[in-house]
């Protein structure tokens, strides 16, 4: 009915409200004799995008239904924008949720799916109407307005669920493995798009995934969790590049399990030194955990047999680079080096590997049973 | 190869439809034919069984009762049946299988077991409440239940209302919302299936009714029978088409209803 909004989209948010922090503490959830979650404690900060990652079963999805309070906390609070929320039913929660599973309402087209939030709320038709479009525009799917559902591919499907969700303009963004049931391209393009409207709409955003490189990828902070509880929580590259556990190297990442002797704050490991990311570990037996990329090839000329050289027993081509298994004898290594180089190393060559000299971690799980 | 084998299939379907067909509309038209006789052997056909029908009270009577009774059930039989069974699905799961066995027992019951049940609390009610032949609308309740149930319970089963309703929760709708705005009308073709049957066995309903002393549609047409047997005919074939043409309206509403929502045009 009124003018015509000029203002970029996204722009509203800003006026009518400021991202919102969410506090998780000591958050517990117990099924029967399962704990879900054993103490979780998280703070997302204004408008940052956390992905919590971990193997199924580790109580990541159970976090994301506690804030969005699809299920009731067995002790701890969550807290969004400084109240507590922790007994507040879920349709009083104010939080925007984009499920695994396809959810847009089946009898609605496409925009009566975005503005159904908003008619909860009794928000006037026109501003219903416009705000929809508005969403719709956000996510690209203008054209799509009128389309239901089953017209929709499972790509659009999802992102008009996140208009949906963001349209009743949440204090915060919950996505509970949203991606995972889309094919490979369409899951690459939608996550990109999902970090791109979370920037612009500058929601505070708990992400839910299985998946490690979508973790990485799109978030600001990832949390690695394993059995309810938080093992590491950091920016992505220290995820990697710094794991405080052993489980967190060996789940974010492919990663050598190779035995060697801590002694002085560094680890030897086939008669190579490398040092320790935790400088203060205790000497004796460990096995260090050593990522494939900071493995490099040499062919063994002399044929010698090292600790050091091996067989290629296996090549797979990933794109720019390749993934070679070597067989060291006693143990194999997972190498990964540019596909170029690799040509060099067909199936059955001999090879020397050189150890990259990046601070690693270890750990004394398996060290003593050396196989 | 092929060919043959389509055409031998079609053949086969005309013979099923052929027999089948035969063995549903011999005994009406059989009925017509008795109902339509004159009452000489020579005298010509007549339709004073037929437009007898209007003008004995009685009979006005019960047909209005059933037809009343049809429709108390059907919107007693959604009321109960469906929040309890979206209710139970969403938030307390593992009571699905007993209330689906409460629901399916009194199939395995016969009616007339079920009457000596009855009859004392009809007697209460009787006394109490009100004579009204409307209060049988609480047995055809119970007798309704395991077809409606089955209905009902294959419209739920094909939607996702777990999602559905968390997602419409999460954009703040209430538990009443979800019910009437989410999941109702994406099992539209289930209920109108559950009213359908409803509606049929109400309309076809006769040993509760009659050891109850009640007289609806089924009995007023035993009765008529005793007296006037090609007005109680005409009365059965009426009753036969008008449930026939109640029904394939159902029907048709059910599947224009999912239509418009997109429901079967993925199929």
């Amino acid at each position: 009915m009124g003018a015509l909004d000029t203002r970029p989209i996204g722009a509203s948010w800003d006026g009518s409200r400021t991202a919102a922090e969410v506090r998780l503490e000591e958050l517990r959830r117990v099924y029967g004799s399962t704990t879900a979650l054993d103490g979780l404690d998280i703070t997302i900060h204004a408008g940052e995008l956390v992905a919590l990652l971990g193997p199924s079963g580790c109580g990541k999805t159970t976090a994301l239904r506690l804030v969005a309070g699809l299920e009731d906390a067995d002790g701890g609070r969550v807290v969004i924008d400084g109240r507590d929320v922790t007994h507040l039913p879920t349709s009083r929660r104010d939080s925007g949720m984009v499920f695994q599973a396809y959810s847009l309402f089946p009898h609605m087209t496409a925009r009566e799916n975005v503005a159904f939030g908003l008619r909860m709320r009794k928000v006037g038709v026109a501003e219903r109407r416009r705000r929809a479009g508005e969403m719709l525009e956000l996510v690209g799917l203008s054209t799509q307005a009128d389309r239901y559902a089953h017209q929709l591919s499972g790509g659009q499907q999802q992102r008009v669920a996140l208009a949906r969700a963001l349209a009743i303009r949440p204090s915060v963004l919950l996505l509970d493995e949203p991606l995972s049931a889309l094919d490979a391209r369409v899951r690459s393009q939608l996550r990109d798009e999902i970090r791109r409207v979370q920037r612009e709409v500058g929601i505070t955003t708990l992400f839910v995934t299985h998946d490690q490189e979508e973790a990485l990828a799109i978030a600001d902070r990832v949390g690695v969790m394993r059995a309810g509880r938080l093992e590491q929580l950091g920016p992505p590259t220290s995820i990697y590049s710094q794991p405080a556990t052993p489980f967190v190297a060996e789940f974010v990442g492919l990663t050598n399990r190779l035995a060697g002797v801590v002694t002085g704050g560094a680890v030897d490991v086939r008669g190579i030194r490398l040092p320790l990311i935790a400088t203060d570990t205790p000497d004796g037996p460990a096995v260090a955990l050593v990522r494939p990329e900071a493995v490099s090839l040499a062919p063994a000329l002399d044929g010698s047999n090292g600790p050091l050289s091996g067989t290629v027993i296996a090549v797979s081509f990933l794109g720019a680079v390749s993934r070679l298994t070597i067989d060291l004898g006693d143990t194999t290594v997972l190498v990964q080096v540019p596909t170029a180089e690799a040509a060099a190393h067909p199936g059955g060559s001999r090879v020397r590997i050189a150890l990259r000299l990046d601070p690693v971690l270890i750990t004394r799980e398996g060290a003593r049973g050396r196989r | 190869m092929n060919r043959r084998r389509r055409r031998r299939l079609a053949a086969f379907k005309t013979v099923v439809y052929v027999v089948l067909g035969l063995f549903f509309l011999l005994p009406i038209a059989a009925m017509v034919e008795f109902a339509t006789r004159g009452v000489g052997i020579t005298s010509p056909r007549t339709l004073t069984a037929f437009t007898s029908i209007g003008s004995d009270p009685e009979l006005v009577d019960a047909i209005t009762a059933s037809l009343e009774l049809a429709v108390i059930t059907s919107l007693g039989m959604l009321a109960l049946l469906l929040p309890t069974m979206i209710w139970i699905r969403l938030r307390v799961p593992q009571m699905v299988r007993p209330v689906e066995l409460v629901c399916l027992t009194p199939l395995t019951i016969p009616a007339i077991v079920l009457v000596v049940g009855f009859a004392p609390i009809y007697n209460w009610i009787e006394i109490n409440v009100s004579d009204s032949i409307l209060m049988l609308a609480f047995a055809y309740l119970i007798l309704v239940l395991p077809y409606c149930y089955r209905a009902l319970d294959a419209g739920l089963s094909a939607v996702d209302i777990r999602t559905l309703s968390e997602a419409a929760r999460s954009l703040g709708a209430s538990w009443a919302t979800v019910m009437w705005r989410i999941v109702v009308p994406n099992m539209s073709s289930a209920v109108s299936n559950a009213c359908l049957l409803c509606v049929a066995v109400v309309l076809g309903e006769f040993t509760v009714a009659n050891l109850l002393n009640f007289e609806n549609l089924q009995v007023a047409i035993s009765i008529l029978g005793t007296g006037n047997a090609s007005v109680s005919i005409a009365l059965a074939v009426v009753s036969l088409v008008f449930v026939f043409f109640f029904l394939l309206l159902l029907s048709f509403l059910g599947r224009a209803l999912s239509r418009r929502h997109g429901g079967a045009a993925r199929a």
